[in-house]
């Protein structure tokens, strides 16, 4: 019995395995720019972690000139405070990286409770749930965010969850219709034959059945969180200075200061803009991977194979 | 339809009640230390300001159903939400005064982003996967993944840098003067637009795609039909519903987005309002504005609905 299990249980992790191999594949052979985007994701993640190693001085450390020109010893030249503009930008990645996964993450959880709980329950539960979700949807994101930040207070921490919630809550209709669709499949329905208890069925039934919008969920979500945090610390209501977050370096006193040294004014921008672009592409490429509909673009309206005809 | 009009419209009471509650509870949900942090900060304009006062302005010296039930009939009954913390003035009046900047804003915002997205869009769903597809979907993501905070400082530091332009401090009206005032509002409805252009123009190829790959297209294909009429004719406007939709899922994006862009240009618009209301913690401003800008995209949103039955004759309502 044992043995069998054993055997079962590695079938079962190398299908997996196979699976997520697969897809990578497929991402190469049909993606390209979507390679692209996962390699500056992947830089995006080492810098943000390696962040102490790769940068020359500390982000705080105000021992350089003040505005100093891009030169060998500063490489994009230092800010008003005699910061050197490369250091704040690594680390800048970092607080990008913890903001970006750990709001995602969390906003993915959010959606998954909101959206499973709300489709299987069905019912009043589904109906009040969604009039909420509706409500919440009306209030534009950033007004959300600002609010609830002024209650909260600064902090990273905080921001994490103003994040999730905002961005948790509406994202939960995605998770839902998932839900609506496989709900009435047989395998659910043998679950509940069976006995299974409704945490189960939604644990072990419904879960494992979702993980593709899940992972789509989670990997479209990225950018839009990482470019909220830097709005929200642009308008000083994000990560609190002197913390270098991208948004807070285009912010403030900086201001003041763009028309004498613009690098001020671009490089913090064009590293927020690559990322965002980046992880967009990384995400798209993985939900057309992914998702069964987007497979097999020509189709009907093949139209090399028209004009070959007529 | 008039069946489908009235259930339409019964659903927005649930929404509305569930979106005046989020805001009551938001400006509810304000620890005590604020209060006091609003007392220090107001101590030397405004000596007369004490405690008791600011809750009982906020109404905090109630039980909370009372609270409610007040903020509620006052909104229902007399249109009255409140009055400014600290200046005095009515909420209503400080909305309706702003009100007009933000509208041409949005307006403006709108029809640059369409008139970027519609044609471009197109063009890249009847040219699936050339060389022109693959640039319009670039410069799509592009759109989308250039911060508006930051094309709108660039559009800030630069023309001032090189030709010594800035944009006005001052809101210029559009009676006072048209052209000065159009020229004012260009540059932030360039960098709203721009960001709206992206998502429209993703979604105008992925509906216009959607729809190329149905039969009566391939019947009006085979019938000989021109390239041009096909699309003009049978797919853009049946791809033309979903769009519309998206227009409207668009507008908090919109609103959330002047928030940026009126702080960035000084114009003294909803959004900066907003912004200012929050930082200054003049919380029944802010409880107003969140309110009217919820309502007002429920309403849209119910529009938008109301048009997507009319138009597409295929959308069975019961």
């Amino acid at each position: 019995m044992v043995g069998v299990m054993d055997t079962a249980s590695f079938k079962a992790a190398r299908k997996r395995r196979s699976w997520l191999v697969g897809v990578a594949v497929r991402l190469v052979k049909e993606k390209p720019v979507g390679v692209f985007g996962a390699v500056v994701t992947l830089l995006l993640l080492l810098t943000g972690i390696l962040a102490p190693v790769l940068a020359p001085y500390g982000y705080n450390d105000t021992s350089g000139p003040l505005l100093a020109p891009p030169s060998q010893k500063y490489l994009l030249g230092t800010d008003n405070l005699g910061r050197d503009l490369f250091t704040r930008i690594i680390y800048g990645a970092r607080i990008s990286v913890i903001i970006g996964l750990g709001a995602t993450a969390l906003s993915t959880l959010i959606s998954m409770f909101i959206g499973v709980l709300s489709a299987y329950r069905g019912g009043v539960i589904d109906l009040i749930s969604q009039r909420f979700v509706d409500a919440w949807m009306c209030f534009p994101g950033m007004i959300l965010l600002l609010v609830m930040v002024s209650i909260l207070g600064p902090g990273i921490f905080q921001i994490i969850i103003v994040l999730s919630l905002a961005f948790g809550i509406g994202g939960s209709r995605v998770i839902r219709s998932a839900v609506i669709a496989i709900k009435e499949e047989t395998y659910i329905k043998a679950a509940v034959a069976y006995g299974c208890t409704d945490t189960r069925v939604m644990l072990r039934h419904i879960l494992p059945n979702i993980m593709a919008p899940i992972i789509i969920v989670f990997s479209t979500r990225i950018p839009g969180v990482i470019l909220a945090e830097a709005s929200m610390s642009f308008l000083g209501l994000g990560v609190p200075p002197p913390e270098p977050s991208w948004g807070g370096m285009l912010s403030g006193a900086a201001r003041r200061y763009m028309f004498m040294a613009p690098g001020l004014a671009i490089y913090p921008g064009l590293a927020l803009s690559i990322v965002v672009f980046g992880v967009n592409m990384f995400g798209d490429a993985l939900r057309d991977v992914l998702d069964p509909k987007l497979r097999g673009g020509v189709g009907r309206f093949d139209r090399t194979k028209k004009k070959k005809g007529g | 339809m008039t069946n489908y009009l009235i259930r339409r419209l019964l659903l927005v009471i649930p929404t509305l009640f569930f979106a005046s509650l989020i805001t009551f509870f938001t400006i509810r949900l304000i620890p005590g230390d604020v209060i006091d942090q609003m007392l220090k900060e107001r101590e030397s304009t405004n000596p007369g300001v004490d405690r008791a006062m600011i809750e009982r302005s906020l109404g905090l010296d109630e039980p909370i159903h009372v609270q409610y039930a007040r903020w509620v009939g006052g909104i229902l009954w007399r249109g009255d939400l409140g009055k400014s913390l600290w200046s005095g003035t009515p909420v209503t009046e400080a909305i309706l005064t702003r009100l007009p900047v933000t509208f041409e804003l949005g307006l403006i915002s709108l029809l640059i982003g369409l008139a970027i997205s519609l044609p471009i869009g197109i063009f890249s769903a009847v040219r699936q996967d050339s060389v022109g597809d693959y640039l319009a979907r670039g410069f799509a993501i592009l759109c989308i993944a250039l911060p508006g905070f930051w094309l709108g400082t660039m559009l800030i530091v630069f023309p001032a840098k090189w030709w010594g332009w800035s944009p006005p401090l001052t809101l210029i009206r559009f009676t006072q003067s048209p052209l000065q005032n159009l020229m004012q509002f260009l540059p932030p409805a360039i960098v709203l637009g721009s960001g709206l252009a992206g998502v429209s123009m993703r979604m105008t190829r992925s509906m216009m795609l959607e729809v190329l790959r149905q039969d009566y297209i391939r019947t009006a294909w085979a019938k000989g039909m021109r390239e041009v009429t096909i699309i003009a004719r049978h797919a853009l406007r049946n791809a033309f519903i979903p769009i519309i939709t998206i227009i409207g899922l668009q507008l908090p994006i919109l609103v959330g987005g002047t928030v940026i862009i009126e702080q960035i240009f000084s114009l003294p618009g909803i959004g900066r309002l907003t912004l200012d209301a929050i930082t200054t913690r003049d919380y029944t401003i802010v409880a107003g504005v969140m309110l009217f800008i919820s309502s007002f995209i429920l309403v849209t949103n119910i529009l938008v609905d109301i048009t997507y039955g009319l138009l597409d004759p295929r959308v069975q309502i019961k």
